[in-house]
C-alpha cells in the first residue's frame, strides 16, 4: 500500500515539483534563529485573511445586495440561520483583527527596518495589500446598507468630488446613481467578493515569494547571509518546520483565545467595531449626528478633518498611505534595527507613534477647536517622521552591529 | 543578412502591438460604460413635483429627489428684508464659484422671489445640515442671523444657503433645476417660465 502511495507521490513530483516548493517555501525554508513576538503578526494575518474568506463565502449564501433586502438579509443571517451570528461576528471581528495584526505587523517594519535594502518590494507588496485592505473594509462596511454604511460611503465617495473637473462625473460613475442606491450596492459586493479578493491573494502570494528571496529579518538587524555553512544555509538560521511552525502555533492559540472572546462577548467593541447607527437601515435624507468612521480609518479621518479645504484633504489623506511606499528610500541609515539606531530615530519614532494613536482617537469623536489644533499637531508629526527621515538618519551616531545572531 | 532581419522583425512587431493595443479602448469600454447610471435609474432620478402653496412662512420641508434632501423654504417677510444679514461673514454671497442656474434673478436663488430651493446636501462631506431660522446667539456663533448648520463637521450657510466663510464646506448649497407653474413646484427640471 505504503509503496502504491510512494509511486503515486514519484509520478505526480515529476510532472509538479511538489516536494521541491514545499521544502523551498514550508519545511527547509531557513528563517532567523532568533526573533521576538513581532515576528508573528505576519503569521497571524494570513490566519484572519483564511478567516475572512471562510466567513466570508458563507455570509454570501443568505446575504441579498439589494436595496430593498440588503439590511432585512443581514438581520435574517442575525436571526434565522442557524449559527448566522457567529458567522457574521466572525466576519466583523475578523475585520478589525486583521487590520489590529497589520498594524503591528507594520510597525514591526519601522521598528526593525523590515524595508530596507534588499527588501524593499517585499515592503512595497505589503504597502499595497494594506491599500487593498482598506478599500475592501470600505466596501464591505457598505454592504448591511446601514446608516453608518450609507452616510460613510457617502462622505468618502464625495471625497473623488475634490478632484477638480472629473470629480462629480467620477462621483455619479462610481455610485451608477444619483445617491448610494441598491445599483451601488451590489457593484461594491462584487468588487468586496470577488474582484478585491483575488487581488490581496495574489498580492499577499508576491508579498511572501519576495520575501523568500530575500530572507526574513530579525531584530537585531543582522545580515545572516554572511556566515553561511558548508551546504550555503545560514548558520544563524532554523529550518521553518518545526521550529517557526510550532512558535507560531502557539501565537495562533493566544490570538484565536482573544479573537473568540471578542467575538463571543464584544462583538461591537463598544460601537468602535461595529457603530451603533448601522444597526438603524440606511436612510437618505436623515443624516446620524456624528459620522465617524470605524477605528481602522480613523487617523487618516482625523488627517482630513484636519485640513479646513476639501481638496487639500483628500491630498493629505492620500499622501499619508503613499508616503509609506517610498520608506525604503528615505532610510539613510546604515543600520535596520531601532536596537542599533541613535537617539534621534528613536524619539522620532516613538512621537510617530503616539500621534498616530491620538489621531485614531481624535477620528472618531466630533471636532472642537482644541482637538482640531492636535490634530493639526499631530498630522505635522505624522508627515515629519517620514519628511525627516533621510535627516536625522544620516547623522544621528548608530551603535555597532554584531556580525552574529 | 542579420540586420536586414531584426528591422523587418522590429516593423513587425511595432505593427502587431500597435493594431493590439489599439483593442484596448474599445475592450474596455462596455466594461466602464456598465457603471453609468442604467436606463432605470436614469428615470428613477426624474423630476418631483409637490404644492408649495400650503407651506406656512418661515418653514422649512424637505423633498426627496434622485433620493437627495432638497430643502424648500419659504421665506417670511423680515427674513427676505434681512437676506444679506451675514454678508460679510459670506464666503461667495453672488454664488461665483459654483454654477447657479438662475444667478441674479430673485435675491432668493432661485425662480421665486419667496421660496428658496436647494440641495440639502453639505458641500463638504454630504452630511445634510439643520435648519435654525432663528436670528438668535448659537453655540456656533454667538451673532448668528439664521440659516443652515451642519452637525457633521460644523459648516453653516444662511437663509438662502450661502455658506459662510472658515467653515469646512468649499462652495454654497447647489440649486437644482425647478421652476414654478402657479403654486406647483417642480424639481429636476428646467421646464417652463416661472
Amino acid at each position: 500500500m505504503s509503496e502504491m502511495v510512494g509511486k503515486l507521490f514519484g509520478w505526480v513530483n515529476s510532472r509538479l515539483p511538489v516536494s521541491n516548493t514545499f521544502e523551498r517555501h514550508l519545511s527547509k525554508h531557513p528563517v532567523p534563529s532568533k526573533v521576538n513576538f513581532w515576528y508573528l503578526f505576519g503569521a497571524l494575518a494570513s490566519v484572519v485573511l483564511i478567516i475572512q474568506i471562510v466567513s466570508g463565502i458563507w455570509l454570501i449564501m443568505p446575504y441579498s445586495n439589494t436595496e430593498e433586502e440588503a439590511f432585512a438579509s443581514i438581520e435574517y443571517i442575525m436571526r434565522d440561520v442557524d449559527y448566522g451570528w457567529v458567522i457574521r461576528y466572525m466576519h466583523t471581528t475578523g475585520a478589525s483583527m486583521f487590520f489590529a495584526v497589520v498594524y503591528l505587523h507594520m510597525f514591526r517594519g519601522l521598528l526593525y527596518g523590515s524595508y530596507q535594502k534588499p527588501k524593499e518590494l517585499v515592503w512595497i507588496f505589503g504597502c499595497t495589500i494594506y491599500l487593498a485592505m482598506m478599500a475592501e473594509g470600505f466596501l464591505g462596511y457598505v454592504l448591511p446598507y446601514g446608516q453608518m454604511s450609507y452616510w460613510g460611503a457617502q462622505v468618502i465617495i464625495s471625497l473623488f468630488g475634490a478632484i477638480p473637473y472629473i470629480g462629480e462625473s467620477l462621483e455619479l460613475w462610481i455610485r451608477g446613481d444619483y445617491y448610494i442606491s441598491g445599483i451601488t450596492v451590489s457593484r461594491f459586493f462584487a468588487l468586496h467578493v470577488v474582484a478585491l479578493p483575488l487581488v490581496l491573494i495574489a498580492l499577499v502570494f508576491l508579498h511572501l515569494v519576495a520575501l523568500h528571496e530575500v530572507g526574513a529579518g530579525n531584530p537585531e538587524g543582522v545580515d545572516i547571509e554572511e556566515h553561511l555553512d558548508d551546504d550555503g544555509v545560514p548558520l544563524d538560521s532554523v529550518p521553518f518546520f518545526p521550529y517557526k511552525v510550532l512558535n507560531a502555533l502557539v501565537g495562533i492559540g493566544v490570538f484565536m483565545t482573544v479573537f473568540a472572546i471578542i467575538m463571543f462577548f464584544f462583538p461591537e467593541g463598544g460601537g468602535y467595531f461595529i457603530e451603533m447607527a448601522n444597526f438603524e437601515e440606511a436612510n437618505p435624507l436623515v443624516t446620524p449626528e456624528h459620522i465617524a468612521p470605524v477605528w481602522y480609518y480613523s487617523p487618516y479621518y482625523a488627517m482630513l478633518r484636519a485640513v479646513p479645504d476639501k481638496l487639500g484633504g483628500l491630498i493629505v489623506m492620500g499622501s499619508a498611505v503613499a508616503i509609506l511606499f517610498v520608506v525604503p528610500w528615505l532610510d539613510k541609515s546604515k543600520v535596520a534595527s531601532i536596537r542599533y539606531k541613535g537617539i534621534y530615530s528613536k524619539v522620532a519614532l516613538a512621537l510617530f507613534g503616539i500621534s498616530f494613536i491620538t489621531l485614531g482617537y481624535l477620528g472618531t469623536v466630533s471636532v472642537t477647536e482644541v482637538r482640531k489644533t492636535m490634530s493639526v499637531i499631530c498630522t505635522v508629526i505624522y508627515f515629519a517622521f517620514f519628511l525627516l527621515m533621510p535627516v536625522y538618519t544620516k547623522y544621528e551616531k548608530t551603535l555597532e552591529v554584531p556580525e552574529r545572531l | 543578412m542579420q540586420e536586414k532581419d531584426n528591422t523587418r522583425r522590429k516593423v513587425l512587431i511595432g505593427l502587431t502591438s500597435a493594431v493590439g493595443l489599439s483593442g484596448i479602448p474599445f475592450a474596455a469600454t462596455p466594461f466602464i460604460a456598465a457603471w453609468n447610471p442604467s436606463a432605470k435609474a436614469k428615470a428613477a432620478g426624474a423630476s418631483v413635483k409637490l404644492d408649495v402653496s400650503k407651506m406656512q412662512y418661515g418653514q422649512q420641508i424637505q423633498v426627496a429627489w434622485r433620493k437627495q434632501p432638497v430643502f424648500v423654504v419659504r421665506h417670511t417677510k423680515e427674513s427676505l428684508e434681512n437676506i444679506d444679514s451675514a454678508l460679510p461673514k459670506l464666503a461667495d454671497p453672488n454664488s461665483d464659484q459654483i454654477e447657479e442656474p438662475y444667478k441674479g434673478q430673485n435675491p432668493t436663488r432661485s425662480k421665486s422671489s419667496e421660496y428658496t430651493v436647494m440641495v440639502g446636501v453639505c458641500t463638504h462631506l454630504g452630511c445634510s445640515p439643520k435648519y435654525h431660522p432663528e436670528v438668535e446667539p448659537k453655540p456656533w456663533d454667538a451673532s448668528w442671523a439664521g440659516g443652515f448648520f451642519c452637525p457633521c463637521h460644523g459648516s453653516m450657510f444662511d437663509m438662502v444657503g450661502r455658506v459662510y466663510k472658515g467653515v469646512p464646506a468649499p462652495t454654497n448649497l447647489p440649486v437644482p433645476p425647478h421652476f414654478f407653474d402657479g403654486s406647483i413646484l417642480t424639481i429636476g427640471e428646467d421646464g417652463g417660465t416661472a
